[in-house]
């Protein structure tokens, strides 16, 4: 059943996420990071770092934290099992470091229908900010719905 | 002679210094699905990857992702980065050997675009995108 393309605008619930030194820096140990600024709190604040930095991609689960990351994809009928994650954006309007506590809120921004319904595409946008409600980032998640049986 | 600085200079057709990456293991994929918070069991349970019809698990996208930000990071502090996209292409496997590169295409009033990919040793190109740096200024 194709995805109800008014879903767009759709604002879903924000996660809240304290960023901890330690998860941060097992974040750093699993991408391979060698540089001490990401994995030792002195080395970052020698680089001129508060704490340990939040690496560029962090940002992106926050809202994995959600207890049902994937519900909405759920509420919107699709099958979670065809869904690929197509494109992915940050933008960022400052930096973030451990110590802090950051709200991802994200809103379904489109709901496209490609190849007569074979494809469909969703984009969640996601607005980062911080304890004070200022901005950090913005991401751009797309995700890209296969519905191999429609004919195209 | 040319006096060594913190930050190389940056022109139009400057490459990152590229990161190698070592085999991906089982073990990687674990650890980052655990510290990104990405818990799909694609990529960490045979038995689910099995019963979705493929042959063994594979890598999040989302760590070569975090690879192209280490590369990223590496050629300029963190702060320097303002914006940047990517498109997931191709999935890696298991023990695949990827190496991330990027180019400066465009300089204009200090902000540098970076054209980034992922590729595997047979070539394939697991991510494509694109940065947009602020470069430190010139001496």
């Amino acid at each position: 059943m194709p995805i109800d393309p008014t879903a767009a605008g759709t604002v879903l619930p924000p996660t809240t996420m304290a960023m901890e030194q330690g998860r941060l820096r097992a974040f750093a140990r699993a991408t391979g990071a060698e540089d001490p600024v990401y994995l030792d709190p002195a080395a970052a604040r020698e680089a001129g770092h508060p704490d340990l930095p939040v690496p560029p991609t962090f940002l992106f689960g926050i809202e994995l934290e959600a207890d049902d990351p994937f519900g909405w994809l759920a509420d919107l009928g699709v099958d979670l099992t065809r869904v690929l994650h197509g494109e992915q954006s940050f933008t960022y309007h400052r930096m973030a470091h451990a110590g802090e506590v950051l709200t991802a809120s994200p809103t379904i921004a489109s709901v496209t229908s490609k190849r007569g319904g074979a494809m469909e595409l969703v984009v969640k946008q996601t607005a980062v900010t911080d304890a004070d409600g200022a901005p950090v980032a913005d991401l751009a998640t797309t995700i890209v719905v296969r519905n191999p049986e429609v004919a195209h | 002679m040319t006096a060594l600085t913190d930050h190389p200079v940056v022109e139009v057709g400057t490459i990152l210094p590229p990161l190698a990456l070592p085999p991906v293991t089982r073990t990687t994929l674990a650890l980052f699905a655990s510290a990104s918070g990405d818990h799909n069991p694609i990529h960490i349970d045979l038995d689910v990857a099995r019963a979705a019809g493929l042959d063994d698990v594979f890598a999040q996208g989302m760590l070569s992702m975090a690879w192209l930000g280490r590369l990223l990071t590496g050629w300029l502090p963190q702060a320097h980065l303002r914006s940047w996209s990517v498109r997931f292409q191709a999935i890696t496997p298991l023990h695949a050997r990827p190496t991330c590169s990027g180019t400066v295409t465009a300089i204009h009033d200090g902000v540098a675009t970076v054209d980034l990919q992922v590729a595997l040793e047979d070539g394939t190109v697991t991510l494509a995108g694109q940065a947009t740096v602020t470069l430190p200024p010139t001496t």
